[in-house]
């Protein structure tokens, strides 16, 4: 049986989870991988995937998100929006209690909102419609937008906008505030203990406001920074939960094959990571679209997702990934063709000129890539010249235009307002920075289109604007798109509901309960 | 002797602070903006947010200005604030600096007792089997990269034969303490401890069998020997302590080479040492905590190279302090 048809029925089996028809057991500890060492924990100051990953027990936000991306209630327990969609009303649960026993309330909504504008790049930009926020009362927030903003109720998940202690931050200095390293939420699990370089512990919340949770008794994440070891720690028991990307994945195979061993793809959702390759549109043979083109045709996409990524993910068909809002696959195709691609290089007349490569140093997966794409764009007669650099050395190059081509992959968002348009937008151009338009793209009607599709009423009004952008981006390939990927969580199949909802893992461990 | 030591501590001072102005400007030339990780971390990037780390960085001065600011820190013994971890750089290392003590110390005894063990029983039968046996021994693990043997311990000892814990300084969660704890520890540290002294054995045995070697063919050793004195008194007492010399020398250089061996096997082995911590704040071009680690691992090597000069006097009383 080929390996990804093998590996597709692991990911069918973890994802049947026919634990959703058990009653939930209480009691019992999860040791998890968490990697690289979370720099803190305070997730309004810091928000890389592993903050994100074990904050997500300590901290919540107003909302959830259903694997559809449809908003679920968590310290919201309702909203309306009004009928010119610029003002929306959240209705705070009641009871809600802060780790050390104070109570949440709409003034923790509001500080939180004002911290999280100066901490928190991402925060700041999904605000940047909000004209004010009010708090008639204790338990109820009502923001106003200066105009409607389609994706507005997408922005309230942990990560996105964690609610902070107004009583332990409001007037100290933020970023030397002892809490940042024991930090007080609202969530599911405590902090408790924090061996540096070993473990972090987290207990459970005796007085968690949805009754019955969280199941678990104490999360336990382990510190373990080679990923060989890592799998090694899985294979021998000592950790029972291996979080997406914990693991090469040319290992994810082996260890799915391990006695009770189950494994999911699913908890991606919200993010939706897109890989594709920058491609620096300024100058030289890569100014030419021809060229652009030429590439999206020689580079053996399904070869990198059979082979690099043992079968997982799915071959992108443009800017948008195929599980957030609006996507569309009508669009122009670009199979694997090297004698077209060679074709498009006669025709734009490129040379042999050399092209600087740059992969992605996240390990040895990402190497492997590396050398994949170069080999495909060699056998179509493209000189590539392979730059070794480390994460901030690559970052440090991309942010400063000086290269041609180099590997990414980006999160999108749920919506192509949040997580698309901020990578082909000409206002996006500014050195210095990574992850914005570093490419250089520059369309007047992508600027517009996206500028209308983030404000435009209806929904289907949005739709149509977002599908003419990706055909728009399609044919004129400003960065060459790969693949959705997909991290598969690896877990023994005693543990339960870890993965309930479009944030996966990072929305903590609540509803996670172990089958003793 | 007092004034050897006193003397010797001001150098190194003076050492230390050329170590922290070169250090400074080092990790300064290496591509790489410890602002650029941070945005690129929080998955956004705009240019109030990178203004606002550098700002906090105090990146935003200018270099001669970063520098006095540090090396006024670092005279005062503050070693400043690494932003990214949010913690006192201080406080960082000396949550760490015992495990990576622990680990180097007792591969530094297990690479030194084994070398020198194995070095001088190759010398008294050099050119037989055991000889031979002893020198390819020590060979192979010098040959062999650190995280090669250490993987293959993993693979042997925890996968294998589940005889060790493939990482870590303790088990989580056993909450064991007394005595129970310490075996539970030695436990973890018996693998991370022998990948690293067997390499560093490996110099220490050659460096003994032909330093013995060399001294057997003295005079003196032939004195000895007219002497009538037994073979293992002269072994011990004249040939092994002469050419100790060489050793112990070798033993000062290694001790900075150890905690470097400390980076790769801390992270094969999830060893909660300032190894790793120096390998992620470089990556991270977590500027402060690296020069912080920078200072601490100087003061190391210099710590041990002058217990190493006053180790000299005792093997050879010949050596005298001289200022």
């Amino acid at each position: 049986m080929p390996k990804r048809v093998l590996l597709g029925l692991f990911l069918a089996c973890g994802l049947s989870a026919p634990a959703l028809a058990q009653e939930p057991k209480t009691g019992g500890v999860i040791n998890a991988v968490i990697q690289p060492e979370p720099p803190g924990l305070m997730l309004a100051m810091v928000q890389n995937g592993p903050v994100q990953m074990v904050s997500g027990n300590i901290f919540e936000g107003l909302l959830r998100y259903s694997p559809k991306l449809e908003p679920l209630p968590e310290l919201a327990e309702s909203w309306s929006v009004s009928e010119d969609a610029k003002t929306y009303t959240f209705k705070l649960k009641k009871g809600v209690t802060w780790h050390d026993g104070k109570p949440f309330t709409a003034a923790d909504v509001l500080f939180s909102i004002e911290m999280l504008k100066q901490t928190h790049a991402r925060a700041r930009t999904n605000l940047a419609q909000v004209d004010k926020i009010e708090t008639p009362d204790e338990h109820t927030v009502v923001f106003t937008l200066k105009q409607p903003f389609g994706p507005f109720l997408g922005i309230f998940e942990v990560g996105s906008m964690p609610m902070v202690p107004k009583h332990l931050y409001d007037g100290t200095d933020w970023k030397t505030n002892p809490y940042n390293n024991a930090p007080i939420g609202t969530g599911p699990f405590m902090f408790k203990e924090w061996q540096k370089g070993s473990f972090i512990r987290l207990v459970k919340n005796p007085n968690y406001h949805e009754k019955g949770k969280p199941y678990l008794d104490e999360v336990y994440w382990q510190i373990i920074p080679d990923a060989a070891a890592r799998s090694v720690a899985y294979e021998t028991g000592k950790v029972d939960v291996l979080p997406g990307g914990s693991v090469e994945n040319f290992d994810v195979p082996r260890l799915s094959k391990l006695k009770d061993t189950c494994v999911t793809g699913a908890g991606w959702e919200f993010f939706s990571p897109l890989a594709w390759l920058w491609l620096n549109n300024r100058h030289g043979p890569l100014a030419d679209k021809r060229v652009r083109q030429a590439i999206m045709y020689a580079i053996d996409r399904d070869f990198a997702k059979d082979v690099i990524w043992n079968g997982l993910g799915k071959v992108a068909t443009g800017p948008s990934a195929s599980t957030i809002k609006y996507y569309t696959d009508d669009v122009k195709k670009y199979p694997y063709d090297p004698a077209k691609a060679k074709a498009l290089l006669k025709e734009a007349g490129y040379k042999g000129e050399k092209i600087r490569l740059l992969p992605l140093a996240y390990g040895e997966t990402w190497q492997r890539w590396g050398e994949a794409v170069k080999q495909n764009l060699q056998d179509v007669g493209m000189t590539i010249e392979t730059i070794a650099t480390d994460v901030a050395g690559g970052n440090q190059k991309i942010s400063e235009w000086d290269y041609d081509i180099a590997f990414t992959y980006l999160y999108q968002y749920g919506d192509p307002a949040l997580g698309v348009g901020r990578n082909y937008i000409s206002s996006n151009i500014a050195k210095g920075q990574v992850f914005n338009n570093v490419e250089g793209y520059s369309n007047p009607e992508i600027d517009k289109l996206f500028a209308e599709g983030a404000v435009a009423t209806p929904d289907s009004k949005r739709k149509e604007i977002y599908e003419k952008a990706q055909k728009i981006l399609v044919e004129d390939v400003p960065v060459a798109w790969m693949l959705e990927l997909q991290f598969p969580t690896i877990m023994r199949c005693k543990v339960k509901n870890l993965i309930t909802t479009g944030i996966g893992v990072n929305d903590g461990f609540k509803d996670a309960w172990l089958d003793k | 002797m007092l004034s050897f030591v006193a003397q010797r501590v001001l150098k190194g001072v003076i050492v230390l602070l050329a170590i922290v102005v070169l250090n400074f400007f080092l990790i300064r030339l290496a591509p790489g903006d410890p602002a650029i990780v941070m945005a690129g971390e929080a998955g956004a990037s705009d240019q109030v947010f990178v203004k606002q780390l550098r700002e906090k960085f105090g990146l935003d001065k200018p270099l001669p200005e970063q520098l006095f600011i540090y090396v006024k820190g670092v005279v005062t013994l503050d070693l400043g604030f690494s932003f990214r971890q949010q913690a006192p750089v201080a406080k960082l290392i000396g949550e760490r600096l015992p495990a990576t003590l622990l680990l180097t110390l007792t591969a530094f005894a297990i690479s030194l007792t084994l070398g020198i063990l194995f070095g001088t029983f190759a010398a008294r039968f050099a050119g037989t089997f055991l000889d031979t046996a002893i020198t390819v021994f020590a060979l192979i693990f010098y040959a062999m990269p650190i995280f090669w043997v250490a993987l293959m311990g993993i693979l042997l000892f925890s996968v294998t034969m589940d005889w060790l814990p493939s990482f870590g300084y303790e088990t989580v969660g056993a909450n064991l303490t007394g005595l129970a704890h310490s075996v539970d520890v030695a436990k973890h540290l018996i693998m991370p401890a022998m990948t690293l002294g067997l390499f560093f054995m490996a110099t220490y045995t050659r460096m003994t069998r032909a330093s013995m070697l060399e001294v057997k063919r003295l005079d003196f050793v032939k004195t000895a020997r007219a002497k009538g004195l037994s073979d293992a008194v002269i072994q011990r007492r004249h040939v092994l302590r002469n050419a100790l010399l060489p050793v112990v020398t070798l033993a000062g250089v290694h001790s900075g080479t150890l905690i470097g061996g400390a980076v790769i096997t801390e992270t094969v082995f999830a060893w909660p040492g300032i190894g790793r911590l120096m390998y992620d704040a470089l990556l991270q071009r977590d500027y402060n905590l690296l020069l912080g680690v920078f200072v601490i691992c100087s003061a190391m090597v210099l710590t041990f190279n002058l217990i190493t000069d006053l180790v000299y006097r005792l093997v050879d009383p010949r050596i005298e302090y001289a200022a």
